[in-house]
């Protein structure tokens, strides 16, 4: 025996097979738990079951409108008006970030403009591009890149005041020039940052397109609920929650997936933390 | 830097861009841009006549009861989600679930369930701003520090004493941090909940004055939905500043 | 009145400890560990790295459950933290409290333990005093240097009054000269107000120079390898003492016992001096 003093028993055993397994196990307890609930308040009308339909209804209902072409569409739209107002936001963002945050002068001149025009709720808006664009994408377009503009810019500021001056220096002694340092210096440092911010806007954006179609009436899943309302068909409200809710954990599980691959060499990532 | 300097680095470009309106607003006639005196003789108009009470202080208590519930719930839940494993476990993958359900698809069934009223924008307001709150408590108190918590132990403190001595101000930060979060999100599904159903509110309004076509109203709103905007984050950077004042100067004295 | 004769405050009697490695299977830190400690005594635990010292002053402290054998404060068997007991530890920046002043770390738990306020306020500033912080009071920890930070520390334990004082390495962070400084203030609060102290620590000249007792560990599974006397005047000084011919002895004595923990793993030990034992 290499050491004497290590040896299995079987309540290590038992200890260290809780520690794998407990998670899924009791993680599945809740799901199921939160179900039986759902179905006792409608089998006992505790709810008007007008008002919650059972569960069986609603995922009866969620798994016909795969068959239905106007619900792909509407989900088309609502990914759409998602994936352009982020690309757009971050573009805008980073470029504005770049010019502003090179200059020490651009940055405090425009620091009270930022700070007045950020918290300025993006929905608040919503009238105007609704006067503007209609009931079209633009609408969605505008409130989501001027909800994300801000997130971006303020990542992108955050993260060249955080640019280590002796990385800068090392890399001048190092002899190199303007777009090697942009490359092995400026942009990993900006990176995480950058990340931070996007996982936030995909999320917020996610909001605003729904909320806008919701309200201006763009073609969407928004739109979609709107309409199911109006019919009064309750299981088709549910099922588009259930719907827009796997949006929400596929767009979060991708942001998250972009930001390993692309900061695999980070501290917030190696350490499991989020930045 | 000096005062001046300082004064007009703050002041600059705000002044410059109202300039900019004011001339363009004089030359020019713009559909879509009110002239300046004229929104600022309909903003208080409008807004600090009878609406004040029948409307900007209901939107403002709606906010303010949403946020206020979001936090001593979001706190408290937290706290014990984040002191009881076996129970961390247990919601953490429902919890994920329902916290990336964007908010605002909730409207419809939150009006059948509850009807248009006050209530029902506090439920939707509470179940959007709770979750950035719980979740940064949870992430605080599951990271407290081991010999800070094995002093807690020596020196004593009962269950009840280790939560207001060490679990919540431990992770106060991390609560902030969510608070702040949350603050944005609760102004948001105020104003979409009043836009969408209600028959009072400056959200119900300035999406009245545009079906309207009342231009210079309706930016009126908008104005008043920015400043009650920045106001909230003012007055939360103040709060921040006072209760993380000893994490402030032990997050510089480490950068050192 | 000798050693002996003075009233037990701490014993610990057979302690064992085996923890559950995350792979299933199990290690013996400690092994039949006993020794009793006199009130008013000063001793130092020292050992060869990995030989759970801080195992060993966790199952005291009562942070850590032991496998077998007994913990024992003053009559009283330990099962987690005791009234009595108070650790320094040595990690000064993270175990004050950062959102409360010094003041407010060192009344906390006499304020929790339900101390009247005017009581309070006086063993506050006299346990300050003592530590030479009466005028730092109103800062806060972080603003201080390392060796003051552990002072604070020192402070909340004197002003909790214990049976027992137990410290874990409490000057391996710090440099020479504070480390020096906050040596004699440690010897000036025993002495002081007459406690009883149990100071761990991985060095051999500051386990002479303080204590009054030096108990050597073995390596883990951890036992008591000797138990040596430290005859020194009660007088002691960083120059003096540490130049002293008896010193030397001492230290030369406490050395070689170190080094035989270190070589001779699993080593069983009879407690006679100077006797060679069998792996």
């Amino acid at each position: 025996m290499a050491n004497p003093a290590i040896s299995a028993s079987p309540a290590a055993r038992r200890y260290s097979l809780w520690l794998k397994t407990g998670p899924a196990a009791l993680g599945t307890l809740g799901f199921l738990g939160f179900l039986g609930l759902w179905q006792m308040v409608s089998t006992f009308g505790i709810v008007d079951p007008r008002h919650m339909p059972p569960p069986a209804a609603v995922f009866e209902r969620f798994a016909a409108n795969f068959a239905y072409t106007d619900f792909w569409v509407a989900t088309g739209h609502t990914l759409r008006a998602w994936l352009l107002g982020v690309l757009i936001s971050t573009a805008a963002g980073l470029v504005v970030g770049v010019i502003i945050g090179s200059s020490r002068v651009l940055v405090r001149a425009t620091h009270s403009t930022i700070e007045f025009l950020r918290p300025i709720p993006a929905v608040a808006l919503i009238p105007i591009a609704a006067l503007l664009f209609g009931p079209r994408i633009g609408s969605e377009l505008m409130i989501i890149i001027y909800a994300c503009f801000w997130i971006i810019l303020i990542q992108v500021l955050y993260g060249i005041a955080d640019l280590d001056k002796v990385a800068l220096d090392t890399a001048r002694t190092l002899r190199m020039d303007f777009p090697q340092r942009v490359r092995y210096v400026i942009f990993p440092t900006l990176l995480p940052f950058l990340m931070t911010g996007l996982r936030l806007a995909a999320t917020v954006a996610l909001i605003l397109a729904i909320s806008v179609e919701l309200i201006v009436g763009t073609p969407g899943l928004g739109q979609e609920v709107a309409f199911a309302q109006i019919n009064g068909s309750a299981p088709a409200i549910y099922a588009l929650i259930i719907t827009s809710g796997l949006l929400g954990i596929a767009i979060n599980s991708l942001m998250r997936f972009v930001e390993r691959k692309t900061l695999f060499w980070h501290e917030s990532v190696r350490g499991g933390k989020a930045a | 830097m000096t005062l001046l300097k300082k004064t007009g680095y703050f002041l600059g470009i705000p002044l410059l861009l109202l300039a900019a309106w004011t001339v363009y607003t004089s030359t020019a006639t713009n559909f879509f841009i009110p002239e300046p005196a004229k929104l600022m003789d309909r903003f208080f108009k409008i807004w600090f006549s009878e609406r004040f009470v029948s409307d900007v202080l209901p939107s403002l208590s709606r906010l303010l009861a949403g946020l206020g519930l979001s936090i001593v719930i979001g706190i408290a839940v937290g706290a014990v989600i984040g002191y009881v494993r076996w129970i961390r476990w247990l919601f953490e993958p429902l919890f994920e679930f329902i916290r990336a359900i964007p908010s605002t698809i909730l409207i419809p069934v939150l009006l059948l369930l509850i009807g248009i009223n006050d209530s029902m924008k506090i439920t939707l307001i509470v179940f959007s701003c709770v979750w950035p709150i719980l979740l940064n408590t949870v992430a605080g108190v599951t990271s407290i520090d081991e010999v800070l918590q094995n002093t807690a132990k020596v020196i004593g403190l009962t269950k009840f004493d280790r939560m207001r001595y060490l679990v919540l101000p431990a992770a106060s930060p991390q609560i902030m941090a969510g608070i702040r979060q949350s603050l944005a999100v609760a102004l948001i599904l105020m104003v979409v909940s009043e836009m969408f159903a209600s028959t009072d509110g400056i959200g119900h309004w300035t999406i009245n004055f545009q079906n309207r076509v009342a231009i210079a109203e309706m930016w009126s709103g908008i104005l008043l939905l920015g400043i009650i905007g920045v106001t909230l984050s003012v007055v939360f950077q103040w709060f921040q500043k006072r209760i993380l004042a000893w994490y402030e100067g032990l997050k510089e004295k480490e950068n050192d | 009145m000798t050693r002996a004769q003075k009233p037990v405050r701490l014993k610990v009697d057979q302690v064992q400890k085996i923890y559950q490695t995350g792979a299933g299977t199990e290690f013996e830190a400690v092994r039949s560990l006993t020794f009793d400690l006199h009130d008013g005594e000063f001793a130092c635990l020292v050992g060869p790295s990995g030989s759970g010292k801080t195992t060993l002053l966790k199952c005291i402290a009562g942070l850590m459950r032991t496998t077998s054998g007994e913990v024992v404060l003053d009559g009283q068997s330990v099962n987690g933290p005791a009234k009595g007991m108070a650790v320094v530890f040595q990690e000064y920046g993270r175990s004050l409290f950062p959102w409360m002043t010094v003041e407010a770390n060192v009344d906390l738990p006499l304020k929790t333990s339900g101390v009247p306020k005017m009581e309070r306020a006086e063993r506050v500033r006299d346990a300050l005093e003592s530590v030479g912080l009466d005028k730092a009071g109103a800062k806060y920890p972080w603003q201080l240097s390392g060796g003051m930070q552990q002072r604070v520390a020192i402070a909340r334990a004197v002003a909790s009054q214990p049976s027992v004082l137990l410290m874990d390495e409490p000057f391996a962070a710090v440099d020479a000269q504070t480390r020096a400084d906050l040596e004699d203030l440690v010897r000036r609060i025993w002495r002081k107000h007459n406690m009883t102290i149990l100071f761990v620590t991985h060095d051999i000249d500051e386990s002479v120079y303080l204590a009054e007792r030096v108990l050597v560990l073995s390596s883990s599974p951890t036992v008591i390898q000797n138990d040596i006397e430290i005859d020194l005047p009660q007088e002691r000084d960083q120059l003096v003492t540490r130049s002293a011919a008896r010193f030397a002895e001492l230290r030369a004595e406490v050395y070689e016992r170190v080094q035989f923990a270190k070589t001779n793993i699993h080593a069983v030990v009879e407690p006679a001096r100077f006797t060679e034992a069998h792996a």
